[in-house]
Formats: structure tokens, C-alpha cells, sequence
């Protein structure tokens, strides 16, 4: 039997696997719309309030779950509006499928209503996409997307659908299975044993992870390799969950606003590790400078990333996971005192470090404020198991440094492209693909970019905290006026009023002030128990500084750990 | 920096020259030439890249081009190994003083003369790109009108064959 072009696209979802969807109607996807009322028993959409929160819960939904997120939009600004969220997901490798209407065949290429030429705007920011013209290859074009978006280095794959595709008629069949992968890469048995020669000669390895070892599933096998190999851990902010926070050989996050210890560990590290990682600047510091005198082995299941921002001197395209535990099995179960001693002292060394900023910087904020360290402890010693996710900036990186997270998946966040507004949108993909709880951290900046997203929230009760570090500025750019720009605080001071807690209240939700740590105790389990958002505004000083900070193109040798 | 020759054959599709060069564009990497055309099967094309870079350049670009979906093989041609040709049509001034002249260099540069006017003469010339180089030099002072390369085309020597996926 002929069924329509709208029809075969969610049936083709339903049949990979896909239970949400997150969108918002138009135009040219109306007889999608359509379809999708039609099963509305077998796959859920989340209406949202903008496209652009669509795109972000579908990267929420991908990164909570390791499943493609699927996002519905509709032509021209429905399709624009999901540029910013491709692009998030494209940086991260989150796997995506966003599916697109555009004006009929006919149409296209007269500036009709409504169209853009979204398959040029994001064939930068996509692993592919596609403009499906002939409806006898739709069902197999968006097939081909999940497995694109699927396979290797995941990421975001487009596929837009004219209307009178939608429309016209065609048989179906619908497949059994979703698709399979395309094969993954693994490293050969030369290349590990060069490996594992260089770990087994190596006085002071380091392993530097990142979100590959959580795209590939490979936790487990990279711990068991630093212990065999006595190596530290630290990791870029797209691997923290991979490994326990509190695991004794987890040094934390390195880089730009890593922990001092795996900073300078990888600075005095005689081999690095490098697994599931690009290397970026944000990781890395001045690349010119990076691991000078030091050999690294860099795996990763990209070809591409090898050798792109650091020469690595052994190179290896594969799966980690794979990889990890070969070369776990390869190697002498090795011992390092003298590294391992040095180790404790970098441990010690921060510690003290940490202690010295938090007591000035407590010194010098104002009275009616939270430190932010403290918020973070407060909510998270109440949040058991939740999914932490964070908008972009200061609130960010003292999440990303603070939070003990346990399990991998836990901890969403945009690194590569770091986008504001990104925060609301994935917890509700996040909440909505586990079921779970997610405690959203966020600055009043970036809240002001996704809280129309509250109404999504009320709208599916989602049970999500969201704890807004309320300063006043937007942190991070001033933390760099202070700094580097001489304190000409250009554009950075809000000067608003918002009320937060009114306005989670306007929007159907609920929400307080919290203006010490006792109510944000109250508040924090009041919210854990209710089901749906809820709005905590914690008052935090302008001039917290996020420390330790490796200037932008420095290196450890100038990390600055206190401002007085 | 050395100049590299790279072939690159990709499925026939819609979109596929712009996911090329814009992947040049994209990442900051400077084409020379680039020429697409029809190959031996109909589902596949031929571009040729040729561009300036050192070592590291080039193999990034043969990373991310082997990355793009559309994308079947990619080779760096061994200039040694292999046949580079490019077609110029060159339009110049058809004066009496300086006729002969320009016969002469057609004949000496193997090239014919396409078109011919009582003001202009269009000649063709195809060769690597240091001989259509030194053709275009030597007419420049008898007024050039108006030219156009074809950039570089390039097929190994021998028996081996950018193999296509069939």
C-alpha cells in the first residue's frame, strides 16, 4: 500500500529506535505534524517554545542516553533556529538526526516563504546532511542519517524534506531493525605493541581522556589501563563522568579551568595517553608549547583528529574501548614511586592553592552573598543520582570542577562550542529520554537565553532544579576584563531586575530565593521533591573568579590560582 | 612548501563539489586549481585539487576529505608517476606587425589557432601548467584580450587506476 512521504518519516523513526521527539510545527512539516498525531501512541513529541530548545533537548536526549536525538523544525527560520544547536552537538560529537521541512520542489530556489537553503547553512557544522527530492529515497536517506549519526565519531546529520515529498505517495516497507553502524576502526596488534612499549619505558605517564571514552563506552578499560600502567588521570571537560570524581587516580579536569594537579601532572609527564581527545586549546593551553619534551600516544576513533592540533609521536586510529584493553592485557604492571610521590605533592600543592583563593576570595565578597563552591556542595550532597547540566560560563566551570559525578552520562554540558542557553533545553531532553531528575546549574546571563524553555518544562513537568549563580554580570567576560582588560567592564554588568523566583512562578512553575546556604538547603529538598521545575536564585558575587585559570595560549608555568 | 596534486573521486551527487571546496574554505586551506569532470562510471566524479602546503597540510586535508560521506578515494598523485594536464583558450590582438610572431610561437608551443578574426585570434593550448605558463608570457606583449584555464586534470601512469567503488 502507497503511504505518504510525511507517514514514511515517522514510521522510518519509529522503526530506528526513536521513542521523542522534540519540534515545533509549521508550515512546511504541517502533514508531519500530521503523521505524528496520528502515532502519538508510539512516539512522544515535546512541543518546545523555540527550535532552538528542540535542538538542545535532542542533544540532552543523545547525551543522557547514547541514543540520536531526533529535532523537528520546519523551513526558514524553523530551520535557522537550529543552527546553534546542530553546531553544539557538532563540537561535541552528540548524535543527532534534524529533520527539516522545506517549500515544495517547485519552489525552491525562488526565495519563496520561508526557505532558506539550510542544507547549505549546515553543511559546516554537520557530519552530512541531505535535501530529499524524489520520495522513492526517503526512507532510505534518513536510514543512512541514523547510520551517519551513529557510527564512529558521532554527530549531528540533517535531512531536509521539501513539502510535496511530505505529500506525495509511495510504497513502504518498513525495515525489522534499526540500521547498524558502519564498521568501527581498531587498532593493529604493531601498533599496540609500539604502544605498549612506550607505556612500559615510560617514568611519569599520564592519561589525558576525553568524551570518546564516553561515546565509546570504554569507562571501564581506561581504568584498568592507568592501573596497570600506575598512571594519573585527568581529562577535557567532554570526558568528566567518564571516570568517578572520586576515583584515587582521577586528578580532574585539566586545562583553561582544570584542576591545577592534572595541569601540571601532564606538564611533567614524560608520556601522555591521549584517548578519545582533539587536543583542544581550551585542553591544551599554547599548542606551541604543549608536552614539549614529552612522547604521546594519541587514540581515537577520528582519522582526522590525529596529528590536527598536536603532533602526537604515535598515532593510532581505533576504537578506544578496544584499544584500551589490548593495550591493558600488552603491558608490565608497572609501579612509579618517585611519580607517584610527585603526584601527591601536585595534590597537596592545589589543595593549598584551592584553600589560599577560597579564603580571599571570601574575604572579599559581599556578606549577602554564596560562594559558589558551596552552593554546588549544598545541592549536590541532596541530588543523589540526578543528571547534572550546566548552561555556559563561570557556574559552568565550577560545576565542571566541583561536582563528584559517579556515572558516565551524568554530566552534560557544551564544550566545543560553548553556548549559552544550551542548559534548559538538554535537561528537558535529558529528564524526558531517562525519566530522571536533572539539576540544571546556570548564570543569570546564560538562564536569560533559554528560560522561555520554563514553559516546556511546566508544560511536561519536568522534574528539573535549576540553581541560577545570580551575579549580576555575565562572569566569565569580566573575570577577563579584570584580568587582561585593566577592569574596563564593557557590556558586561546586566543592570537588570529580573526576579527569578516570580518569574518561574509567571511561567507556572515555582521557585525562591535562596540568601544563605540553610534556605538553599530547604529550598534544594523542597525542589527535589517536586515534580517539575523548579527555580532556586542564589545571589553569588560579581567578582568570584573561576580559578585556577591558564591564561588563553599559556601554558602551566603561568597558571594564576588566586586574584587578590 | 611544495605544490601537491590530489585526486579525488566522489559519488555523483548534488552538493558534492560545495562539501569539497567548502571543507578547503572551511578549515582555511588555499586551492590552486580545482577541476571536476565525469569518470569511466556514471554514479562517480573526478576533482582534481592541486594546492600549496607543506607535509602536515597535506595530510590534514587527506583526513578530512576521507571523512566527507561523499567521498570514495583520495590520492596525492606522485608528480613523477603521473600525466598533469591543463587547456588554455587565449585571445590576442590581430595586428599585421606582429602576425608572424604569434604564428611562430603557436607552432614552436604546439598550439592552434581556435578562432580567427581581423581583430582577434583565439588560440588553444593544452600542457602542464609551466608550459601554458611560459605560452602566456611570451603573448602577453602582443595584448592579451582575454584568457581561460581549465586548471589541472591528472591520471597516473601505467596500469594503476584511482580505483572507484562499484
Amino acid at each position: 500500500m502507497k503511504i505518504s512521504g510525511a507517514k514514511i518519516v515517522v514510521e522510518t523513526l519509529i522503526e530506528q529506535g526513536c521513542d521523542t521527539v522534540f519540534g515545533y510545527p509549521g508550515g512546511q512539516v504541517i502533514h508531519l505534524f500530521d503523521e505524528l498525531y496520528n502515532a502519538r501512541d508510539r512516539i512522544k513529541h515535546i512541543l518546545t517554545a523555540h527550535e532552538q530548545g528542540a535542538a538542545h533537548a535532542a542533544d540532552g536526549y543523545a547525551r543522557a542516553t547514547g541514543k540520536v536525538g531526533v529535532v523537528i523544525a520546519t523551513s526558514g527560520p524553523g530551520a535557522t533556529n537550529l543552527v546553534t544547536g546542530i553546531a553544539t552537538a557538532y563540537l561535541d560529537s552528540i548524535p543527532m538526526v534534524a529533520v527539516t521541512g522545506n517549500v515544495s520542489c517547485d519552489l525552491i530556489g525562488r526565495d519563496s516563504f520561508q526557505e532558506v537553503d539550510i542544507v547549505g547553512i549546515t553543511m559546516p557544522i554537520t557530519k552530512h546532511n541531505f535535501i530529499v527530492k524524489n520520495i522513492d529515497e526517503l526512507a532510505d536517506t534518513l536510514r543512512t542519517a541514523f547510520k551517519i549519526a551513529k557510527s564512529g565519531r558521532p554527530g549531528p546529520v540533517l535531512v531536509d524534506i521539501p513539502k510535496d515529498v511530505q505529500t506525495a505517495l509511495c510504497e513502504h516497507e518498513s525495515n525489522a531493525q534499526p540500521v547498524i553502524p558502519y564498521p568501527l576502526n581498531f587498532a593493529s596488534e604493531e601498533m599496540l605493541r609500539r604502544a605498549a612499549d612506550m607505556i612500559n619505558s615510560a617514568e611519569r605517564p599520564y592519561i589525558y581522556f576525553g568524551g570518546g571514552v564516553i561515546s565509546g563506552k570504554a569507562s571501564a578499560q581506561v581504568i584498568a589501563l592507568a592501573e596497570k600502567a600506575d598512571a594519573p588521570m585527568g581529562c577535557s571537560l567532554m570526558g568528566l563522568s567518564a571516570v568517578p570524581s572520586d576515583h584515587p587516580r582521577f586528578l580532574g579536569m585539566q586545562g583553561m579551568h582544570g584542576h591545577f594537579a592534572s595541569s601540571a601532572a601532564e606538564a611533567e609527564a614524560d608520556l601522555i595517553i591521549a584517548l578519545g581527545v582533539r587536543f583542544s586549546d581550551r585542553a591544551t593551553g599554547n599548542n606551541k608549547r604543549f608536552a614539549k619534551n614529552c612522547s604521546i600516544i594519541h587514540i581515537d576513533i577520528d582519522g582526522a583528529e590525529l596529528h590536527k592540533n598536536i603532533p602526537a609521536t604515535l598515532a593510532i586510529r581505533s576504537d578506544i574501548k578496544d584499544s584500551a584493553e589490548r593495550l591493558a592485557a600488552m603491558i608490565e604492571e608497572k609501579k612509579h614511586p618517585e611519580w607517584e610521590k610527585r603526584i601527591a605533592e601536585l595534590r597537596t600543592e592545589e589543595q593549598k592553592r584551592t584553600e589560599s583563593a577560597l579564603k580571599k576570595a571570601a574575604a572579599r565578597k559581599s556578606e549577602v552573598c554564596l560562594s559558589p563552591y558551596d552552593i554546588i556542595d549544598t545541592v549536590s550532597a541532596l541530588a543523589g543520582d540526578s543528571i547534572v547540566v550546566t548552561d555556559v560560563g563561570q557556574h559552568q566551570m565550577w560545576t565542571a570542577q566541583r561536582y563528584p559525578l559517579r556515572k558516565p552520562r551524568t554530566f552534560l554540558s557544551s564544550g566545543g562550542l560553548g553556548t549559552m542557553g544550551y542548559g534548559l533545553g538538554a535537561a528537558i531532553g535529558a529528564s524526558a529520554a531517562t525519566g530522571k531528575r536533572t539539576v540544571l546549574f546556570t548564570g543569570d546571563g546564560s538562564f536569560g537565553m533559554d528560560l522561555n524553555e520554563l514553559a516546556t518544562a511546566v508544560s511536561q513537568s519536568t522534574p528539573v532544579l535549576i540553581v541560577i549563580m545570580n551575579n549580576g554580570v555575565l562572569g566569565m567576560v569580566r573575570q577577563w576584563q579584570t584580568l587582561f582588560f585593566d577592569r574596563r567592564y564593557s557590556h558586561t554588568t546586566l543592570e537588570r531586575s529580573t526576579d527569578f523566583a516570580k518569574l518561574a512562578e509567571a511561567f507556572g512553575a515555582r521557585g525562591g530565593h535562596a540568601e544563605s546556604i540553610e534556605e538553599l538547603e530547604k529550598l534544594a529538598e523542597e525542589a527535589l521533591s517536586y515534580n517539575g521545575p523548579f527555580v532556586i536564585d542564589c545571589p553569588v558575587d560579581r567578582d568570584e573568579f573561576v580559578l585556577p585559570m591558564l591564561p588563553p595560549d599559556g601554558s602551566v608555568g603561568n597558571i594564576i590560582t588566586e586574584v587578590e | 612548501m611544495d605544490q601537491y596534486v590530489i585526486g579525488v573521486i566522489v559519488s555523483n551527487v548534488s552538493g558534492v563539489l560545495s562539501r569539497v571546496s567548502g571543507m578547503f574554505t572551511r578549515r582555511g586551506f588555499n586551492i590552486d586549481c580545482l577541476t571536476v569532470g565525469e569518470t569511466e562510471s556514471s554514479g562517480f566524479s573526478r576533482i582534481t585539487v592541486a594546492f600549496h602546503g607543506d607535509d602536515d597540510i597535506k595530510e590534514r586535508i587527506l583526513r578530512q576529505l576521507q571523512k566527507l560521506h561523499d567521498v570514495r578515494e583520495v590520492e596525492v598523485m606522485d608528480k613523477n608517476e603521473t600525466v598533469i594536464r591543463e587547456l588554455l583558450l587565449i585571445k590576442v590582438r590581430n595586428k599585421a606587425d606582429v602576425r608572424q610572431d604569434i604564428m611562430t610561437a603557436v607552432e614552436i608551443f604546439r598550439s592552434k589557432i581556435v578562432d580567427y578574426s581581423p581583430a582577434a585570434l583565439t588560440c588553444e593550448l593544452t600542457g602542464e601548467t609551466s608550459k601554458i605558463d611560459a605560452f602566456i608570457e611570451l603573448l602577453k606583449p602582443y595584448g592579451i584580450m582575454e584568457m581561460c584555464r581549465t586548471g589541472i586534470v591528472a591520471i597516473e601512469r601505467g596500469e594503476n587506476c584511482l580505483k572507484t567503488v562499484k
